[in-house]
């Protein structure tokens, strides 16, 4: 049986038509809409590799069904960037040094993205490093990717300073 | 993964007629189910899919001093909400301390009681299991077993429930409301979850079609808000799952305990309250020695299933530095490792 959905993804609509309920949304973002940004690491919610932002929150999407998440708006690494304008937690990443072979780096930035729109952490390093247990970085860039969240961090709070003031 | 037909209901009612079926389950957001799927563990013929039933999202606060918890509310946001973390603390820190905030995000209330053990066992279909497959024996029994159960085990099943969540809740007298074919009931969250016996497949007390809508915590449970904390042993500091933890709540009143609260986590099939020790804390000063003794009393009917001895002893710790910790007062912020032994703010590191 078939089963049409329809998604936000990095801000255009997609539909779908599903033969198979099987499909994660891991796999429809790589396999069907080509966009590989988004990583298959261990594909069992331990890695974090694969962590997208769904309605505005990050998940694992290689543990999300596809069908299950019809009407969702989703955000990709591949919806960061404005043409050649980086996204600010992508340049602090590159500016620290936030990753050796880059094969994490996607899952990290949207995690890191989703981490500070969560507010828990603020810039207190250890707290950032409890916030991003989720993600794996196997060539222990650990203390790049702590200083490039803490650089963002602190240009977010920057820019919302300067608007409220 | 094993196909499987997918039905999205669009009522309650018509979930419990569609997860009633032989081989149905539901699906909420799958982070556990989807694992045990994609591993072959589960082989469901039908996913029940409630994520889109309006209604059990919600976190109310009702007339009579209770909360309510709908099934869907997401650990992140139950977590997060700043009147339920204020009044109980210890369940808000034990939910922060379980997991990723990648799973936190997606995961439910009612998946979260509903998870199954992480028995490596369980998962690895080339090894024998009760839970998995009845009456095909128990490898964890004879296997790597330093992780598993020291209380209420059996020899068909010696695994643990995962929950963190589950432990401070049982302790805060929490009950579960289920819809189920005979319309709605409710139980204690201390009586849904089965000890093994000789049925370790059987998990819990729930029946076909049975749909967990929501979990409520008494008003009496927000008596303990000032004194409440949930503290957990694992392998890594984050990230991990408890080789041992406890949820401690006290009511002091005049420099007393007027009432305690205790539960263990990781020791057993299910969240393990453990009444004898908080009888033995009641009318009693808040001092080292009366816990020692709670902790003496919440195992003494506990013994290895295997290579864990040792958990029997790091449980007593454990109960003996929560309470201490719940003795020193709720911090005012949790603690950014919630739950660890190793927080800058948990206390002595020597209970």
């Amino acid at each position: 049986m078939n089963h049409s959905i329809s998604l936000t993804v990095n801000g255009a609509r997609r539909d779908f038509v599903l033969d198979d309920p099987r499909v994660t949304l891991l796999d429809l973002l790589r396999e069907r809409l080509h966009l590989t940004g988004t990583k298959k690491g261990c594909d069992r919610g331990q890695c974090g590799a694969c962590t997208v932002l769904v309605d505005g929150k990050r998940i694992n999407s290689c543990l999300a069904l596809a069908i299950s998440h019809d009407g969702a708006d989703i955000l990709t690494i591949e919806g960061l960037a404005r043409g050649d304008q980086l996204h600010p937690v992508q340049a602090a990443f590159i500016a620290h040094d936030g990753f050796q072979c880059g094969f994490c780096t996607p899952g990290q930035i949207m995690s890191a993205i989703g981490m500070m729109q969560e507010a828990q952490a603020g810039n207190d390093p250890e707290r950032i490093r409890e916030c991003m247990s989720g993600n794996l970085c196997r060539c222990g860039a650990y203390a790049g990717i702590v200083d490039a969240v803490l650089e963002a961090q602190g240009q977010m709070d920057e820019t919302n300073q300067r608007r409220s003031a | 993964m094993k196909q499987f037909d997918y039905v999205r209901p669009a009522s309650v009612a018509e979930a419990v007629a569609a997860a009633a079926q032989p081989g149905a389950v539901y699906l909420a957001a799958g982070t556990n189910l989807l694992d045990l799927m994609k591993g072959d563990v589960t082989r469901p013929d039908r996913l029940v899919d409630i994520t889109h039933l309006d209604g059990l999202d919600g976190i109310e606060h009702l007339a009579d001093g209770s909360v309510r918890i709908g099934a869907l509310v997401s650990n992140a946001d139950l977590a997060h909400d700043a009147d339920f973390a204020r009044s109980f603390p210890a369940v808000a820190e034990a939910l922060l301390s379980g997991a990723s905030a990648q799973l936190r995000n997606a995961a439910t209330v009612g998946g979260n009681l509903l998870q199954r053990t992480r028995c490596a066992y369980f998962y690895d279909t080339a090894s024998r299991c009760n839970k998995r497959e009845a009456g095909s024996g128990c490898d964890a029994r004879g296997g790597e077993n330093r992780t598993h159960a020291v209380l209420g085990w059996s020899e068909s099943c010696i695994a643990t429930h995962p929950s963190d969540f589950c432990v401070p809740l049982v302790a805060l007298d929490a009950v579960v409301e289920i819809e189920g074919r005979g319309g709605r009931r409710e139980i204690a969250l201390e009586e849904l979850h089965r000890l093994p016996g000789d049925a370790p497949q059987r998990e819990s007390a729930l029946e076909p079609g049975d749909l967990i809508v929501a979990v409520r915590l008494p008003k009496a449970a927000r008596e303990f808000a000032s004194h409440a904390r949930y503290l957990k042993v694992r392998e890594r500091t984050s990230y991990a799952f408890a080789m041992v933890s406890a949820a401690a709540a006290l009511r002091i009143e005049n420099g007393k305990i007027a009432e305690a609260r205790l539960a263990l986590g990781g020791v057993a099939a299910k969240p393990w309250r453990a009444r004898a020790a908080e009888d033995v804390l009641k009318g009693v000063a808040p001092t080292a020695d009366a816990f020692q003794e709670a902790a003496w009393r919440a195992l003494t009917d506990a013994k290895p299933s295997g290579d864990n001895a040792f958990k029997i002893e790091l449980a007593r710790r454990i109960v003996v530095r929560a309470l201490t910790l719940a003795a020193a007062g709720t911090p005012a912020r949790l603690p950014a490792l919630p739950a660890s032994p190793f927080a800058s703010t948990s206390g002595a590191i020597h209970a």
